[in-house]
């Protein structure tokens, strides 16, 4: 960008360079500004207690909200991967173009990654919870989060499956190997840092999540079991912060939250690095 | 022929996975709308949609949702007042301003401020927003200006993204025609470039129109949730979301019904903005 | 003995026809060299020999083509068809694997999964390739890091691995330096003694220095098909002339 001319420098060029900066520096102030808040609030409250590995209304324990949040992403993803990756696999590899499922596929898949998380938390509730019968429980909000996290994970999977290069496929073709084979010993392993991040920014969505869970999974603060009510740290944190009486572990949480982002984000950077280098 | 029909075989069998996310939707809407339709029935299509109050608890009880349809219209409004301008030009600078060092320092941020969970922007907005408004704009901080203001920060990473992206799909040779007739490089970029990323600027705000109607957890900590229909700027307000959340715990009967289309109607906005979405996408392709 | 024959073969792109009633015959133990400008059929003719076109979709095939007598779009299976007649690319394209296990895929897909067996192709088709010297010490690194020309000649004993019958080469040297050209080609000629290898190429002294037979081809048609040393220096047809003069193409 040698091309920023010192001379001639009129008024509307200034200002409106002036305003770039401004909301530049603006949006960057608000993430400082969050950040600090929340770390300088925070840390001070983080204490051994939060971390015991029983829940009591004294020391509000996240000890069971961080055991539930690893289980659930692990349940959803158990559910999510193979189903977003097979519907990827038949979308770039199988379907011929031009097919009219795939393209309900992807309307669906679309419309799917505009959904509320409320509302998938109502359709959790009205389907797993009520119909089913199964109740607030660890399995019916992974089986929410699942449907929820789907798209992400197809759309993802399709982008790293088509960039895969043809060249692969030619080539186990050529040696005889059938699609199949083609698919899950060459593009699939090909594919992998490009689907890897993708799970990554589900994982993410997971964590995050509260809205889908409440009339999920509920908010029991006990250790999950499959059939059980259990909460998340980010539903631990609403139910803290609503009830107004734990402020300070409701901040600590939030800190637990920001570091699982952080290394959420630091992951996925790391995979894309390798997947541009691949 | 043997290998012709097993993969077929395998084929059909991908087919009936990739047939999961249709049957989802096809779930969801059913669930959805059977539990939904039957109450608006009940209520009546104009007293559901265009009542201004809502008492469910009264006797008889009153389920009307305008004040909530309104409530969410303000706010979103609010969002994007707010996280429009500020997202886009930062977009800007992202794309055509920022020195590739300082870009991979601020690009990570941003990626930061996107994966924030809600709870923790509502819980931000909390502490720091509302006290804030309070103090400056008087009533209780809980108001439409706190939720727009707080939406309006969550949604600048979709915006700054999507329009990042199509800023940098105009091609250079729009930016160099303009300085090759002697614009300078901020006039190149608010006149030329800009101008070619139009569409796919906005559909970046539409996206972003979508994730503030559907946010709720942050929004229910600092927009007061009054039922009622808001008289001002910094008055309480609840949107639909809000009102589901607040509500589902403890309801029976028809009120239950009558939140779950609460629910159906925000399904129904947010069919709306997605295929708005595509259409525009659609057309900054071609 | 012929190897393929090819009866009146009519192949379809869609509406655009791309091969226009095609009759040739390919000799076993023989290099048979395609040569042509651009787009004139030679690289679709030699795909449609191991049935590669499959892939294109809205590709429909018309005729012949019989491999030792038996038709390749009848009733034999795809599968075994490309394990008999095994194909190079004008990139080469290794996997992203390690060399052993690229050598290993198309033995292990046709179903030979005993570790010393492997061990023993793996050892005997880079020797055949005459590429086992430069990569006996790293059978277990990836196959990404080696040269162009290494790959190429990894791909060419990937090929090999299989025990293929018939070997198609698409321009399997347009993207590589001299040096290692001359390498592959000394490769190709050692290979005739055991393989039948058709080879695509847009290199006339190519064609001249190793193949046996050449058939020219122009707008989906062979235009001419001889013995090579007769079809450069005494051509019948004016167009073939016109061609290897470089008066077109």
């Amino acid at each position: 960008m040698k091309s920023r001319q010192r001379t001639k420098r009129k008024p509307l060029d200034l200002a409106l360079a002036a305003v770039t900066y401004i909301a530049a520096g603006l949006t960057v102030a608000i993430l400082l500004l969050l950040i600090g808040y929340v770390v300088i609030q925070g840390v001070p409250n983080l204490k051994l207690s939060m971390f015991s590995p029983r829940y009591t209304s004294e020391n509000v324990s996240a000890f069971p909200a961080i055991v539930t949040t690893v289980e659930l992403t692990l349940l959803s993803l158990i559910i999510a991967v193979p189903l977003g990756v097979c519907t990827a696999i038949y979308l770039t590899e199988y379907a011929r173009r031009g097919n009219r499922v795939v393209g309900l596929i992807r309307i669906t898949a679309e419309t799917l990654s505009g959904i509320p998380s409320i509302v998938y938390g109502l359709f959790g509730m009205l389907f797993f919870v009520t119909a089913l019968g199964w109740g607030f429980s660890l399995i019916a909000g992974a089986l929410t989060l699942a449907i929820m996290i789907l798209p992400l994970i197809m759309r993802t999977t399709e982008e790293a499956l088509l960039s895969v290069p043809d060249s692969y496929r030619e080539g186990s073709f050529g040696l005889g190997a059938g699609r199949l084979r083609t698919v899950f010993r060459i593009v699939l392993p090909a594919a992998v840092p490009g689907i890897l991040s993708g799970v990554i920014l589900a994982i993410g969505r997971i964590v995050g999540e509260t809205a889908a869970l409440i009339y999920t999974a509920g908010t029991a603060a006990e250790m999950p079991t499959l059939t059980g009510s259990a909460r998340t740290l980010a539903v631990h944190m609403y139910t803290l912060s609503s009830e107004g009486l734990h402020t300070g572990e409701a901040y600590a949480t939030a800190v637990i939250l920001l570091v699982l982002v952080v290394g959420i984000n630091a992951l996925a950077a790391f995979s894309a690095k390798k997947l541009t280098r691949a | 022929m043997k290998t012709a029909t097993r993969e077929k075989l395998v084929s059909a069998v991908f087919l009936a996975v990739a047939l999961t996310s249709v049957a989802a939707v096809a779930l969801i809407c059913v669930f959805l709308f059977a539990s939904g339709i039957p109450a608006v029935g009940e209520i009546g299509v104009f007293r559901f949609l265009l009542g201004r109050e809502w008492s469910p608890t009264d006797v008889p009880p009153v389920f009307g949702i305008l004040p909530m349809i309104l409530g969410s219209l303000y706010v979103t409004a609010g969002a994007i007042l707010f996280g429009v301008p500020v997202g886009v030009l930062t977009s800007v600078f992202m794309a055509r301003m920022c020195r590739p060092r300082l870009y991979r320092v601020i690009k990570p941020a941003l990626d930061l401020l996107a994966g924030i969970p809600s709870i923790v922007y509502g819980f931000f907005g909390l502490m720091v927003l509302v006290p804030l408004t309070r103090e400056i704009f008087g009533g209780t901080g809980k108001s439409i200006f706190t939720a727009s203001l707080l939406l309006g920060i969550m949604i600048l990473p979709t915006i700054i993204g999507v329009s990042e992206s199509a800023l940098r799909s105009v091609p250079q040779s729009y930016y160099e025609g303009a300085l090759a007739l002697g614009a300078s490089h901020t006039r190149a970029v608010y006149f030329t470039v800009l101008p070619a990323a139009k569409s796919g600027i906005f559909a970046g705000v539409i996206l972003g129109i979508g994730r503030a109607i559907g946010e709720t957890m942050a929004v229910i900590m600092v927009a007061g949730n009054q039922a009622r229909a808001p008289t001002g700027v910094f008055k309480g307000v609840r949107t639909l979301t809000a009102n589901i959340v607040m509500e589902m715990g403890y309801s029976e009967g028809l009120h239950r019904e009558a939140l779950i289309a609460t629910g159906v109607v925000l399904f129904v906005f947010i069919l709306i903005i997605n295929v708005s979405f595509s259409l525009v996408k659609r057309r900054s392709k071609q | 003995m012929i190897k393929f024959d090819i009866q009146n073969l009519k192949l379809y792109y869609g509406d655009y026809q791309a091969l226009k009633g095609i009759d040739l015959a390919i000799e076993e133990r023989e290099i048979t060299a395609f040569i042509g400008p651009s787009g004139c059929g030679k690289s679709t003719l030699l795909k449609s020999l191991n049935r590669m076109n499959d892939l294109v979709e809205g590709c429909r095939v018309v005729g012949k083509v019989l491999l030792d007598g038996e038709d390749i779009y009848g009733a034999l299976d795809v599968t075994e068809l490309r394990r008999r007649v095994g194909m190079v690319f004008q990139k080469p394209n290794p996997f992203p694997m390690s060399v052993y296990d690229n050598i290993a895929f198309g033995p292990r897909t046709h179903g030979i999964t005993q570790k010393h067996k492997l061990d023993e192709i793996v050892e005997t088709t880079l020797k055949n390739a005459a590429i086992w010297d430069e990569l006996k010490d790293r059978l277990k690194k990836s196959a990404i890091a080696l040269s162009g020309g290494q790959q190429q000649r990894l791909c060419i004993a990937r090929a090999l691995a299989v025990q293929p019958e018939v070997l198609l080469m698409d321009e399997p040297t347009s993207a590589l330096d001299p040096i290692s050209t001359g390498k592959i080609e000394e490769l190709i000629l050692d290979l005739k003694r055991r393989y039948s290898i058709v080879i695509v190429t847009h290199n006339m002294q190519q064609a001249t220095r190793i193949s046996d037979k050449t058939a020219f081809f122009l707008l989906g048609e062979v235009v001419e098909f001889d013995e090579t040393e007769n079809l450069f220096s005494a051509p019948r047809d004016k167009r073939t002339e016109d061609y290897i003069t470089g008066r077109f193409g």
